[in-house]
Formats: structure tokens, C-alpha cells, sequence
């Protein structure tokens, strides 16, 4: 299973929630299968996503799914630190890592190597941490936005794209109507 | 650590409507830190690195939240990208409190390699800049605050040493 079709798998997850979404193919990928005004697409800032959906859960009630890329979490790793400290129960973040670079071309990144995302994010103070099997995220996901506790999950998936259309909505349009979403459900 | 520019410094940003504020300290902010955390009205978030800061700031806003984040000038570098394809590409009201390190009153050398870029990249990038220099200058503040949510951009504030020490 590759990030493409782990995305198809969690799709039924996470129709209905808030989800900040990496950039590049992921964002792309989630646009093409599932385009909701929930979804707050990453064009940009590769690394930030964690931060951007951290960010949200502490601001407001409803719960947030950050899907980030073990690329974009080892370029942003102070985001664990201060993820591990400042605990909010409304917030899941799934880690799609396929071992790659996938939206540049898969290029490896060392978590395909000897460094575990899982492993690093406990030692960081993250209390629950799932390493979890692609076939199994979209159970996984759903137990944990089913539980009332701060979840990281990283999802070990095989790298490997498929052609995806760009996301032409505009940035602004992207987050007005994601704002509007988010107010609606804080009502 | 505290005192009475740190207080009215951080009693116009409740004033404003701030929430949510994240910080990488500085020397010359250490006060404004202290205060941060003596109040209840403001979510204070430390944060490791500036851009990862101005990632949580966005999320905050789009959560409901009117945020801040509080920086040396050093860290402009780093947030370059941030600011141009996150804070202006979504259109984010962001006022930064910057400590202008390097400016007159500095008694160390590597700071003022950064200050002189510091007017050159907010300039390029297109940001609303302030220069608090005098302790009167605090008394535009409130302004810039409205100035940034009316316009919905990051906003910088320069604040050096001369002015985190008052008129001499
Ligand atoms: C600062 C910066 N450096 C590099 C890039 C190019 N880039 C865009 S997406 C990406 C890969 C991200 O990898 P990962 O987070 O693992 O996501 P994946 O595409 O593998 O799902 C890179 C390197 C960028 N957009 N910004
Ligand atoms: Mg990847």
C-alpha cells in the first residue's frame, strides 16, 4: 500500500472532521478524493502541518486530524517537543510515512533507514505513539478519534505515487471556507 | 525580570485582543516573557524554532484565535518562507513583536549582521515594519494591532535596545 491508497482508505475516517493536510501530493491526493471545505490544503511551508493543526486544536473544541509525511516531520522536528508538551485530546496526528520525498520524486529519507519516527516522538515526551501497518490506519485513525487522547500515528507505508491534478482553488478560498467550517461546529 | 515598558507592552496586546502568543526568547524580551505568563488571558505556547511558531499562530487564527508571536530579528532567515507562503499566501493577521538586536546599545558584534538585513528582507517582503526606538514610540502599539487585522498581514515590530531601556 502506497500514501495514494492509504489515503483512499481513510477517506470514510475523516469526510467529517477537521484535517490540515501536507503539502504536495498529499494535499493533492485528498483534494482529488475527498474535497470538503474540512479540508485545509497545504500549498506551501513544507514542515508546518503538525504546527497548523496543533495550533487549531488548541484554539477551539473539535477535533483535528494533522496528516503530515515523515519527510516534512524530520524538517520540522521541534514540532514533537512541543506537541509532547502541550497536550490537547482533540488532536491526531497521522504520519503517512512511505520512507520518501514522495511529491519530489520519492527521493529517501532516513526514516526508510535506521531513524523511527515512532521512537523519536516517544523520546520526545509524546505519550501515545502507534506505529501502525498501512492496512491498518484507517481502524487505527478511527480508534483514536473514538478515544479522548492525543494520538500520534505513524502509518509505515510503501512509497510510490500516481498522477494527481494540481489543487487551483485559491489559498484565501481554502481558508474562508475552511474557517466557516470550523466556526459552524464551535457554535 | 519585569517591568513597566514589559507590563504596558503586554497589557495593549490583551487590550488588542491577543490570545494566543508564541515566543523563542530573547535577552531583551525576557520581561515581556515574564508578564506572558502572569497572565490568564493570553495562551502562551513556547515554540523551538520561529517558523514552527508562525505554524501554530496560523492554526490558532483559523481556530478562532487573534495571534502574536514574539522573536529576535536573528530568526527573520528562517521564517522567510513561512511568512510569504503561509502568512501572506492565507492571508494571516500576524502581529510580530521582534527584538531588533545589533542596534545601538548592543555589545555584541555577531548581532549586528543580522540587523543590517533585518529592514532590507521585511522591506523586500513586502511587511508593514515599526520601529519602536524612543519608549514613546509603545504608544502606536494599539494602532498597529487594528492595522493588522484590517489588513490581514504580518506585521513587523522592531523594538531595540534603546527602547527596551528608555529614554537615557
Ligand atoms: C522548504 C522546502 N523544501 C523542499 C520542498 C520540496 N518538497 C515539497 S513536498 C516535499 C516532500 C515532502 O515529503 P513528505 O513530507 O514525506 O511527504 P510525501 O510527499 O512523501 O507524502 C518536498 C521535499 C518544499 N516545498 N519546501
Ligand atoms: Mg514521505
Amino acid at each position: 500500500m502506497n500514501r495514494s491508497e492509504v489515503f483512499k482508505s481513510i477517506v470514510p475516517v475523516i469526510t467529517d472532521e477537521l484535517v490540515i493536510c501536507n503539502i504536495g501530493l498529499p494535499s493533492q491526493e485528498l483534494h482529488m478524493l475527498d474535497d470538503q471545505p474540512t479540508n485545509f490544503y497545504m500549498l506551501g511551508t513544507m514542515g508546518l502541518c503538525s504546527s497548523i493543526g496543533l495550533g487549531l486544536a488548541m484554539a477551539q473544541r473539535e477535533k483535528v486530524v494533522a496528516i503530515d509525511g515523515d519527510g516534512s516531520i524530520l524538517t520540522n522536528f521541534g514540532t514533537l517537543p512541543t506537541i509532547a508538551n502541550n497536550v490537547v485530546d482533540n488532536f491526531v496526528l497521522l504520519i503517512i510515512d512511505n520512507g520518501s520525498y514522495g511529491s519530489t520524486g520519492d527521493q529517501p529519507t532516513y526514516t526508510g533507514k535506521k531513524t523511527s519516527l515512532a521512537k523519536v516522538a516517544q523520546a520526545c515526551g509524546c505519550d501515545n505513539v502507534i506505529e501502525c501497518k498501512a492496512e491498518e490506519t484507517a481502524d487505527v485513525l478511527k480508534a483514536a478519534l473514538e478515544g479522548d487522547k492525543m494520538t500520534i500515528i505513524v502509518c509505515k507505508c510503501e512509497s510510490g505515487n500516481i498522477p494527481v491534478p494540481n489543487i487551483t482553488i485559491p489559498p484565501v478560498v481554502i481558508r474562508d471556507r475552511f474557517m466557516t467550517e470550523v466556526e459552524k461546529r464551535n457554535r | 525580570m519585569s517591568d513597566d515598558i514589559s507590563q504596558r507592552v503586554v497589557g495593549d496586546l490583551i487590550e488588542g485582543g491577543i490570545d494566543f502568543v508564541t515566543t523563542v526568547p530573547c535577552k531583551q524580551l525576557a520581561g515581556v516573557i515574564d508578564e506572558l505568563d502572569k497572565s490568564d488571558q493570553i495562551h502562551h505556547v513556547p515554540s523551538n524554532k520561529e517558523d514552527e511558531g508562525m505554524g501554530l499562530c496560523a492554526g490558532a487564527f483559523m481556530g478562532g484565535k487573534t495571534p502574536c508571536i514574539i522573536m529576535q530579528n536573528t530568526a527573520l532567515g528562517v521564517t522567510i518562507n513561512t511568512l510569504a507562503t503561509l502568512i501572506q499566501f492565507y492571508q494571516i493577521p500576524l502581529p510580530m513583536l521582534i527584538s531588533f538586536r545589533g542596534e545601538l546599545g548592543e555589545p555584541v558584534a555577531c548581532q549586528v549582521e543580522m540587523a543590517i538585513h533585518t529592514k532590507p528582507l521585511l522591506q523586500q517582503l513586502g511587511i508593514p515594519t515599526f520601529h519602536f526606538h524612543k519608549r514613546e514610540d509603545v504608544e502606536e502599539l494599539p494602532e498597529i494591532l487594528k492595522y493588522t487585522q484590517m489588513c490581514s498581514k504580518p506585521t513587523a515590530i522592531l523594538t531595540d535596545a534603546t527602547f527596551w531601556r528608555g529614554v537615557r
